[in-house]
């Protein structure tokens, strides 16, 4: 049999031909007998006590379920990593939206008016909305002098970087928030029965993350908490936490009734209530010699977490190690801090803090390039890490990645050179003007340093009565083909075919805890895991003697058949050990941070048109390093809407707000790319295998995230001049620099030369 | 959905003159609704202004396009979908046509209708500025009869129009004498489809012996209501196009319009990009359009 | 006035839906959508904003495609609605979701029952359209996972097996 057969080959998806027939059944879809429907009461205000509630005459109450922060039988938080962010609101509010009352009615269209009809009335305490405005402390509202979070990287020596360098280049950069804007949104439903306890079905990436909550809510062990996730429209990081939210919600009405509970939020509450990513500041002081190198330099990194912690620490850390990138640095230090603010609490998009601080850093270097009088590529070239340099975390580069000729094939299959020399001709005259950029990055796969081993995952490989095998995982599919692409690896890992191979639906009572569905883990770190309890299925059967050393796929099946009838259960479970070779210190955030990184180079291809200041991106190349393709079409997949959602990010998906409360919480003054805007984005993959990772796969999730912004901005710059370092830059933002006619001051303050 | 549907009324009697007098027996009661694309998204964001709709969808009498040798007139039933593939339409009044394929994806031009474009009344409509350039006129029709209306001075305020509370639009009227002019739109929005208008254009131009015979140039989302740039037609008409006047033309176009900061776009991009779609349009004229 | 419904009654509405006679006791202002998936368990159509942006709830009337989000109940009274569900013994839908599957066309496919339906609409009036016209086909219809390439290439393969005649 070819071994090679099944990973690395586009086979049928396994959870597929129930999308494209309609059959697939999402939350919205279900429906159980007795069952309400459930609202939330928010605050419209974005910080202050309450006063009074006031629930209006016209509404016959006795008809609802009313649930207040009274009714949460255990801890009213909804219980992450600090336990600070409320269920419900009891007694002050710290941001819009926030949830302080909940109804629940059998006639879902009654729930509108009803809400409407419970009147809430504060005393405001003064709120504040930005960055700048939190570190002002003017007011505190929130983590430890409104800090959730600070890290501190070091490596080498700063202060001797300035003093060698020939130039200093300072800049600051911002990104906006963004929205994830899955197309179905956040739902879930809930039922309780003294007895069986809890049940939760929802749109969901994490059932070990909502089972947690819901026992802290509402004060149940781990075994009267049931947690399933269903068809999931769609998530990006947008349902990794919040579900834990509505969930509670759901569960907490359906406690106080006795009936099943629906709770599904129309676009606009969706839009206003639930997370977005961090917006961020970076700002970049770097020491760089007159031949391009980088000899170190500080970077500040700061996150907006809105009003409470949950994820900031996380995504904080993710953007801080990230914000060195691809980039060989003598010396650093990058200060992060997360900052509270009145607004609903920011969380996970996918790229998770990387994104943004990425973002600085490919806008930095074309900064640096501009000083020096360099190319973008040269600079580039120049310092690329290389295989035996360190991170900034000092991690040693043990794959054996050529980024130089990376940059190069990036290089001709956008056709670089010649565009960027046409461009230059034919900008001088018309009415648009063509650039063309780059970025150059990586991403790294799993939870961070400690991350994997605190999470310690398990999966499970079983032997069902037929002979075929059942995958046991908490792994979410929301889109990214987790079911196929671990059949995968369970088949290949055992020789079956991959009709075979089963995948249980993540369902708390049924699988155990493989840990959430984010951080480009699955492939990676699960595969790895499926792998090795598949392996513990194969011992079993060759220790029974039911099996030959080499076998068919047809004796595996007829093994795992006997086994099952005359043993019983043959489950194998596999729990992450972490590699030797990985070691993190959390204390000093030094060491590895990840088991491994993707790489990549992408170029973005732009007109803009003077006529109306926008942006078209034509030409899109993104070429990217990731150890092994398990399934073509998926990953490729994966790349191109990774790339749309970072198009989107850099030029059209803008959050207009108003006392920390979203103004443009609808599809249409939301702004996200339809076909009409994209163009055919170009996907290259190369493989060079990885030991850490399930057949050499390392982790392309979240990677496609990182670069689009940058090299868009990139070429901006190359069609017009002009430098542009927030996003998203819209054709208003255009329109404002060129009328100002502000050619940005020199970055370089050229340092003295030692005498 | 925030509306309870329970609150509302919608009656259908599939009959022209029960409509109207339905409107004349309790006028400002009823709420026409046709293809229901701008009225179903107020209604599903609870923000319907009325609960008693009485609705006007495929009533035969609003949905013909009768062809006279002088005019065209246009059933206010008549669906983007239709203005797009009609052939007349296509031919002679092209940025009706065009218009028509910007507003929407292809499912919202099957249902919206250029009746409900004009009752709805928002100044960011993509196919009003074209009824303006090519002197468009209404015949509102009640149970009292009909009157004519040119469509310039339908438009009385934001979202305030002419339309008596017992009146429909039935049909709009265009006259046919557009065939010798250079024809020119473009819409500017955030995206290139299923975008809300920052600022469109309509322009008709034709030049004789060298300078500007007739102009005129209509443009959305600059004003609180579809706008003729009669200041700025004003100052281009018998002039030759150089350099100097499309620059001129485009700064009083900037100065004439009234646009505001909003969700969408700031008035000074706005005033900018209005002025730069009037150029573009002269410069394509100048360079010797004088057929699209 | 009461914020609580007044009992302004629910009527009998009669449709077709995927070639089978309805009649369902509806109020006259339920959304087409909610009927579909509410009344008549068809619920393959997807509510994804409720405002007609991102085409989820695309439905073909009398043959039309149409957002059934803002469509009433009672203007449908007497239509042919086919949705997701009728379209299982279609050969052009079924050749387009083999198409989707091979091609990637759908990942999380929240969207796909309306693109499936969109592109079944756009394959029956230009039979081989370039790709220019599949994305402006297409445009009402928002993906947020695909980026769209791999749907304008499933349709594309399906204009190719000639599904369309």
């Amino acid at each position: 049999m070819n071994r090679d057969h099944i990973v690395g080959t586009s086979v049928p998806r396994l959870e597929g031909r129930e999308k494209v027939s309609g059959q697939a059944r999402y939350v919205d879809d279900m429906v159980l007998p007795g069952m309400l429907y459930g609202a939330t009461v928010r605050s419209q205000i974005p910080r202050g006590k309450i006063r009074k509630i006031t629930f209006g005459q016209q509404i016959p109450w006795q008809e609802f379920v009313i649930v207040s922060a009274r009714d949460i039988p255990g801890k009213n938080c909804i219980a992450l990593i600090e336990d600070d962010q409320p269920c419900l609101a009891d007694g002050v509010v710290n941001h819009p939206e926030e949830p302080i009352l909940l109804l629940a009615h059998e006639d879902r269209h009654v729930l509108p008016m009803a809400v409407e009809a419970v009147s809430v009335e504060f005393d405001p305490l003064p709120a504040i909305f930005t960055i700048e405005e939190s570190e002002g402390r003017r007011e505190i509202i929130g983590g430890r002098d409104n800090t959730f979070k600070t890290i501190l990287i070091e490596k080498g020596d700063v202060e001797s970087a300035w003093e060698k360098a020939d130039y200093i280049v300072e800049g600051e950069y911002r990104t906006g928030a963004q929205e994830q804007l899955y197309i179905e949104s956040n739902g879930m439903i809930a039922a309780f029965e003294p007895r069986q306890g809890l049940t939760v079905w929802g749109s969901l990436q994490c059932p070990y993350y909502v089972h947690k909550a819901l026992m802290n809510l509402c004060g149940l062990p781990a075994d009267r908490v049931r947690v399933v996730q269903l068809e999931t429209g769609g998530a990006f990081g947008g349902k990794e936490e919040y579900p834990s939210m509505i969930a509670a919600h759901a569960a907490l009405l359906a406690v106080k009734s006795g009936r099943p509970v629906k709770i599904i939020y129309d676009r606009m509450e969706d839009m206003a209530a639930t997370t977005k990513r961090h917006p961020s500041r970076t700002r970049h002081r770097t020491a760089v010699s007159k031949d391009g190198k980088i000899l170190g330099g500080t970077i500040d990194f700061t996150t907006d977490g809105g009003a409470y912690a949950t994820l900031s620490s996380v995504v904080l850390s993710r953007g801080a190690i990230h914000a060195g990138g691809a980039y060989h640095w003598p010396s650093v230090r990058i200060s992060a801090k997360a900052v509270a603010t009145n607004a609903p609490p920011h969380g996970a998009f996918r790229g998770f803090g990387a994104p943004q601080s990425l973002f600085a850093l490919e806008r930095h270097m074309d900064h640096i390039a501009e000083v020096l009088r360099l190319s973008p590529v040269e600079i580039r070239r120049r310092n690329f890490l290389r295989p035996g340099q360190t991170t900034t975390t000092g991690q040693s580069l043990s794959d054996p990645i050529d980024l130089g000729r990376l940059l190069d094939r990036a290089m001709e299959l956008s056709d670089y050179a010649a565009k960027k020399e046409s461009f230059a001709r034919g900008n001088q005259q018309g009415s648009s003007k063509k650039g063309i950029g780059i970025a150059a990055f990586l991403h790294g796969a799993g939870f961070t340093g400690a991350g994997e081993r605190y999470l310690s995952s398990v999966v499970g490989v079983e032997a069902n009565e037929d002979g075929t095998v059942r995958v046991l995982v908490s792994s979410a599919e929301f889109g990214q083909g987790t079911k196929t692409v671990l059949c995968q690896i369970a088949a290949e890992a055992l020789g079956l075919r991959y009709e075979d191979v089963r995948i249980a639906q993540p369902d708390t009572q049924e699988v155990p805890n493989s840990g959430p569905t984010v951080a480009s883990r699955t492939v990676m770190v699960i595969g790895k895991l499926v792998q090795s309890a598949a392996t513990g299925i194969l011992q079993t059967l060759r220790a029974s003697g039911l099996l030959g050393e080499s076998y068919s796929a047809e004796e595996f099946r007829r093994a795992c058949r006997e086994y099952v009838r005359t043993r019983g259960e043959l489950r194998s479970l596999a729990r992450y050990q972490q590699p030797e070779d990985i070691v993190w210190d959390e204390e000093k955030y030094r060491g590895s941070a990840y088991a491994a990184f993707s790489w990549a180079v992408y170029v973005a291809t732009v007109t803009v048109d003077l006529t109306a200041y926008s942006v078209t991106v034509d030409d899109f190349v993104a070429l990217q390093e990731v150890g092994k393709v398990v399934h073509p079409v998926l990953a490729k997949g994966q790349i191109i809407g990774g790339v749309a959602q970072g198009i989107g990010f850099a030029l059209y998906e803008k959050v207009v707000w108003e006392n920390g409360r979203m103004q443009n919480g609808q599809m249409t003054n939301y702004i996200m790319p339809t076909s009409a805007d994209l163009p055919p984005i170009r996907v290259y993959f190369e493989e060079m295998g990885n030991v850490h990772g399930a057949f050499g796969a390392k982790g392309i999730g979240e990677l496609p995230m990182d670069g689009p912004a940058p090299a868009i901005v990139n070429a901006v710059q190359d069609a017009l001049g002009v430098s542009f370092d927030a996003i998203p830059l819209l054709p208003e933002d255009i329109f404002d620099a060129l009328a100002r006619q502000e050619v940005r001051p020199e970055h370089a303050a050229p340092a003295q030369k030692n005498p | 959905m925030r509306a309870h549907p329970a609150n509302y009324e919608l009656i259908a009697p599939g009959d022209y003159r029960a409509v109207l007098s339905l409107l004349a027996n309790e006028p400002g009661m009823w709420l026409p609704i046709a293809g229901g694309t701008d009225l179903m998204v107020q209604y599903a964001a609870g923000k319907l202004p009325r609960r008693k709709l009485v609705s006007i969808w495929n009533l035969p009498e609003l949905r013909r396009i009768e062809i006279f040798p002088s005019e065209i007139q246009i059933g206010a039933g008549c669906t983007y979908t239709e203005l797009r593939t009609h052939d007349m339409v296509n031919r002679e009044f092209t940025l009706l046509s065009r218009a028509a394929g910007w507003t929407g994806g292809i499912a919202n031009q099957n249902r919206g209708t250029i009746g409900g474009n004009i009752v709805n009344a928002s100044p960011a409509a993509d196919s009003l500025p074209a009824l303006l350039v090519y002197d468009a006129e209404l015949i509102l029709a009640s149970a009292r009869g009909e009157r004519r209306v040119p469509y310039v001075s339908f438009h009385l305020d934001y979202r305030k129009t002419q339309l008596a509370p017992d009146e429909l639009v039935r049909s709009v009227c265009l006259p046919r004498r557009f065939s010798g002019y250079y024809a020119h739109a473009r819409k500017v929005g955030a995206r290139k489809a299923q975008a809300i208008a920052k600022v469109c254009l309509a322009a008709l131009g034709r030049l004789g012996h060298g300078t500007v015979e007739d102009i005129r140039l209509a443009m959305g989302s600059v004003a609180p209501v579809p706008l003729r740039l009669v200041e700025t037609e004003g100052s281009l008409k018998g002039k030759r196009i150089n350099a100097a006047l499309v620059r001129f033309a485009s700064q009083t176009a900037a100065r004439e319009i009234r646009p505001i900061d909003d969700i969408r776009s700031t008035a000074r991009y706005r005033a900018r990009v209005a002025g730069n779609l009037v150029a573009e349009f002269l410069e394509a004229l100048g360079a010797g359009g004088t057929r699209e | 006035m009461s914020a609580l419904p007044r009992e302004c009654p629910k009527s009998e509405i009669t449709l077709t839906v995927n070639g089978k006679r309805v009649t369902v006791h509806a109020f006259a202002m339920d959304r087409l959508l909610d009927v579909l998936r509410t009344d008549l368990d068809l619920t393959g159509t997807k509510e994804g904003c409720g405002e007609g942006e991102c085409g989820s709830c695309s439905v073909l009337l009398d043959g039309v495609l149409v957002n059934s989000c803002l469509i009433p109940i009672l203007q449908a009274q007497g239509t042919s609605i086919v949705t997701i569900e009728g379209l299982s013994a279609d050969r052009r839908a079924l050749a387009l979701q083999q198409a989707f599957l091979d091609c990637g066309g759908a990942q999380c496919g929240i969207c796909t029952p309306g693109m499936i339906l969109a592109a079944c609409y756009l394959l029956h009036k230009t039979p081989r359209p370039t790709a220019e016209e599949i994305s402006e086909g297409l445009s009402g219809n928002l993906c947020r996972c695909t980026g769209y390439l791999q749907i304008i290439e499933a349709v594309e393969e399906a204009a190719r097996r000639g599904v369309s005649t």
